[in-house]
This record gives structure tokens, sequence and C-alpha cells, in this order.
């Protein structure tokens, strides 16, 4: 008789580093030497990390203008410049590493996000996510000088299935929608909000509007959200910090302050997602009406896409 | 029979105007002055010209704050026709906070020119007056390794009252995002002393002049009014909402006739380099 298969097999607990930085604008070999020396306190002062989440714009600062041209980077260049970031500040320590960044892609321009696989002198790109929802309103200016990205893919981690949302992207409901659908356990949200809303009780009213879609995210989906914001004034326009880990029940794990570089030290465990889960089996629920959703006429989908 | 409870919806909280949470805002400002000053530029002092009004009052307390007292020089420019009040509610903040203060009177400077000129009206002396004291501010914070740290408001920037190139040019403004009734609420907070929240606010150009007897209307009232109209409410949705319709077109009239004072100088665009138009950088790069 073959011995049963194992079934019960305990997820691995898994341990996650948000770094809220505040870059010095446009210096970039600069601003990633400061990330590599925050990179060397995550494993020496504490378990190492698993999983190493930076802001967007973490190495060049946010509101770029037409400099984004002059500083954006392929691909392939800024996995390796952060790859040894890590190896230069952390040594061989393992790690995973998601950071925004702006890409350069043969002449085509995107706010961007990467996950990059890092260990024993290799660095190996998971998956680079391009930003979709370019604001471009108000202070935001970003469909001025890149092009969007076309598509949300999901992919693999040592913590589980994740996916890539960047700022504005979190906040179209269909955007962390699409990514549970497809399986991500944990959504990863790198960020540069700029703080707006003074008349609030102890915090810019843009700062509790930011918890109140990241909390709705964790606790529809039932995934953990990671979310990574950048920090610092940008010729007066402050961006809000407020680096989080969001749990499957939507509680807030552990947040960072709005004002001032910090690490954020939070664990994913993927039985707390799948307790949440059965707990409020919304996810469950969608699937199952989602083709009802998406198959509907009065949609305003091109036709031969249905 | 069945009686239910009501609840109504209000639009009581509109007419109040701009709230502010001063600890809040006093957090955020602090923080903007030291990045802007310290961590972007590595200048670690500050040059304000105190006025005796609220603007500047707030404005060097908020920079006592971000930098330490030891590092604001503050400076009181009258002219002679000026208020002696003004001097001496200048000398409370500067009291209070045990900042650097140093009187240079501007009358020499202003009567050097207008001799040429004498029959300058008030508008055109009192730009005069304006545009001295920031060439003073300036050159002291040449001297002393400082910014100047502008101190206008959101409510004047808006209704344009102020002289451009001369209150408008100090390269940070922690207050230009504030309605002027925010920044009583946040003198409050910090403690400025009521002599200087209680007074009427006064460019002090001219004798027994005000700011609201100027724009002829109260701020509190052009405060409402701006918060709203800059969501983009209508005239007609304004009154409607309860404003008084001669407010509103008071406001709109002033708003609408100086937006060019809140724009840099327009330039010729005749190649598609041109500066701010296509090559554009930020003011931090």
């Amino acid at each position: 008789m073959e011995p049963p298969v194992n079934v019960t097999e305990t997820p691995r607990v898994g341990n996650v580093c948000i770094v809220q930085v505040q870059p010095a604008k446009g210096r970039y070999t600069e601003n990633l030497e400061s990330i590599s020396e925050t990179f060397s306190q995550l494993v020496t002062e504490s378990t190492p990390p698993d999983m190493v989440v930076l802001p967007e714009a973490a190495t060049t600062g946010y509101f770029l203008e037409g400099a984004v041209y002059d500083l954006a980077l392929p691909a392939q260049r800024f996995a390796a410049d952060l790859a040894r970031a890590w190896e230069d500040g952390a040594g061989d320590s393992p790690v995973e590493l998601c950071s925004g960044f702006f890409e350069n892609d043969g002449g085509t321009y995107y706010n961007s996000a990467i996950y990059l696989r890092v260990g024993g002198g290799k660095h190996e790109i998971v998956h680079v996510h391009r930003k979709m929802f370019l604001p471009t309103y108000g202070v935001f200016d970003e469909e001025r000088f890149l092009s969007r990205g076309r598509h949300l893919s999901v992919f693999e981690t040592r913590l589980g299935r994740a996916a890539m949302l960047i700022c504005e992207d979190s906040w179209h409901a269909i955007m962390p929608t699409i990514a549970a659908v497809k399986g991500a356990r944990i959504i990863i949200i790198p960020s540069a909000s700029p703080g707006r809303g003074i008349e609030g009780d102890g915090e810019l009213t843009s700062i509790t509007r930011w918890r109140e879609v990241l909390r709705a995210i964790a606790a529809e989906h039932g995934v953990y959200v990671l979310y990574a914001g950048l920090t610092g004034f940008e010729g007066g326009k402050g961006m809000t910090g407020s680096s989080s880990v969001i749990d499957p029940w939507g509680r807030v794990q552990v947040e960072g302050p709005d004002i001032g570089e910090c690490v954020v030290r939070g664990f994913i465990d993927p039985r707390e997602g799948d307790l949440a889960r059965a707990s409020l089996p919304l996810l469950g629920d969608l699937n199952a009406v989602l083709p009802d959703l998406i198959l509907d006429e009065e949609l305003p989908l091109p036709k031969g896409r249905q | 029979m069945k009686q239910f409870v009501e609840v109504t919806a209000s639009l009581d909280g509109v007419l109040h105007g701009p709230r502010i949470n001063g600890e809040l805002a006093t957090r955020w400002l602090v923080a903007f002055l030291r990045d802007e000053l310290i961590a972007r530029r590595k200048i670690r002092r500050a040059v304000v010209g105190l006025s005796g009004g609220i603007d500047s009052a707030v404005t060097a307390y908020l920079c006592a704050r971000a930098l330490g007292p030891e590092n604001v020089y503050t400076f009181r420019m009258p002219y002679r026709s000026s208020s002696p009040a003004s001097l001496s509610d200048a000398q409370l903040v500067v009291d209070a906070l045990g900042i650097h203060s140093r009187t240079i009177e501007i009358t020499g400077a202003v009567e050097g020119y207008l001799q040429f000129e004498p029959d300058a009206d008030a508008r055109r002396r009192g730009n005069v007056m304006a545009r001295t004291r920031m060439l003073v501010l300036f050159d002291q914070s040449a001297k002393l390794d400082a910014l100047p740290v502008g101190t206008g408001n959101k409510t004047e920037r808006l209704l344009g009252y102020f002289t451009w190139h001369a209150d408008d040019t100090p390269p940070v403004n922690p207050l230009g995002d504030l309605f002027k009734t925010q920044v009583w609420d946040l003198a409050r907070y910090l403690g400025v002393p009521e002599a200087l929240i209680a007074k009427a606010p006064s460019a002090d150009l001219e004798a027994n002049q005000t700011d609201e007897g100027d724009l002829g209307i109260t701020y509190a009232q052009a405060d409402a009014i701006l918060a709203q109209m800059l969501l983009g409410y209508s005239d007609a949705q304004l009154v409607e909402r309860g404003f008084d319709e001669r407010d509103v077109a008071t406001v709109r009239r002033r708003v609408d006739s100086t937006h060019w004072k809140r724009h840099l100088p327009t330039t010729a665009m005749l190649t598609n380099t041109a500066i701010n138009e296509f090559y554009l950088r930020p003011v931090d790069f």
C-alpha cells in the first residue's frame, strides 16, 4: 500500500522587509549605495529577510519630468545594479528583491517594478511589471513622459504566488481582483504618494485613504499586501511613506511612519490566507460569477476579445 | 402610525470654510523646511522678513522649530510711515522665540528712487517698498549663508494681493498652500502672541490700511468661497450653496484677473527645446 500523499505540509512562514527610502533626486549611484548600506542592516540586526521591497522610483525620486529619459535603465541593467547593492551590503544571504524603477526598453519608457531572485553570486529577473494606470491629472504627469504597461501577471516567489501593482494600479479594484483570480496570495505595491489633506485627525487624509484601499484589497481577496511608500519632500510635495504589511484579514500587521526613512519588518504566513479565505470566501464566489461579469455584452470590450 | 427617524444632509460644513489640524500641518511643514533647506540645499539658516503680521510670525515659528532659533535671522524693515505697532508686534515674536533680529529702515532706499517720481501713487509706492524689502532679504541671505523663506499665504496668492516678484520671490514658502484662516488656526496652535492673531491684517503700506478693506471681503468669507471654487464649483453653484452673490463675484474677479501673478514671466517659444515647455526638469533635480 502506498503511503498517503502528504496534504498537510506546513507552508513556510517568511520574513519580509520593506525599506522606506528618501532618494536624493536623480542621484542613482548615491541612492543605490545608501540602499546597499540598509541591506547590510537587514541581515545583521535580525533574521535575514526572505523578501525585501522598495518603493516606486526608489533609486531616482519620483517627479523627474524630462529627466526620466536620462535616468531610465534597461531592466537587466537595473537588476544587475540592485543585485550588486544587495551583495555589497548583505553578502551571500539569498533573498528576493522588489523595487520600483524607471525602465528604458529600447527607447520606450515605463514606470516599472522588478522582482529579482538573488543568491550564490547570481541573480535572476523573476518578473517586471509595467505600471498600467499612469496618473496624469493635477500634480501628476506620468503619461506625458511614459508609456503604460499592457499586462498584469502573477509570478512565483519563495513565499507564494504574487503580483506587483504600482501606486495607482492598486486604486482600481479590478487590478488586485484580477491578480487574486490569477492566484496571487501576495500583492506587492511599490508607491510614491504625494500627501495632501491637513484637516484630518493626526494624519494626512491621503494616508487614511491609502490604508482603506490596502485593507480592502487584503480583506476582499484574502491576500497579504506589502506596501512600500517613498518618503521625503520633492519640490514641495511630501511623499507619505507609511509602508505597511496588511494581513489577509485586512489587519495592519505593521506600519512605518509617514515622514522619514525606515525599515518595516513583517511576516507572511500562508496559513493565514487560507483561514481568511475560508472565513470569508469572496474570492471563491468571484471565481464562480466572474465569467458572467466579463462576458457581459454591455461592457465596452473590443469585439473579438470576448 | 409608524414614525421613522430622519437624518438630513447639510451643507453647513461647506460654508464654514477650510479646516486645519495644527499639529499635523506643523509636522509636515517642519519636515518640508528641513528637507528643502538642509537636505536639498545644505543650508541651515533662514532669513525671514518680520512685518509684525501673522504670516511672517507663523513662518518664523515654523523655521525656529525646523532649524532651531539660533538659525533664524529676522529683519524688520520699516518705512517712515509704517505703524509703530508693526515693530512692537514683531518684537513679541523675536522675544518669544529667541531668534536673531535686526531692524533695517528702508526709507532712505525707497526715497532714493521715489524722489525722482514724486507723483507716484500709493500702489506704486507700496510696490517699491515691497521690492526694496526683498532686496534687503536676498542680500542678507547672501551675507549670512542663509535662504530667504517666503511668507505668502494661499488666499493672497489667489486674490493677487501681493507685489509680483517681491513677496513671492523667496525660493521656499511653507504657507503658500494654506488659506489665511488656516494660518490663523496654525498660529493659535503654535502659540503666536495673541496680539498678532487678534489684530486686523494689514499690508501697512499706508496709514489705517487693512487687507479686508482693500479686498472688499473678509478673509473668512473669501476662504470659504475659494475652497469650493478651486474644486470646480461654478459661481451659480456657490450661490446655490448659500454664499453671497457679490462676494462670489468679488472673489472670482480677483482670481481670474491675477493668474499671471502666479506664474513665471511669459517667454516667447520659438524652438522645440524651450525651457519649461519642452526642456522639462523638476526644481529639485
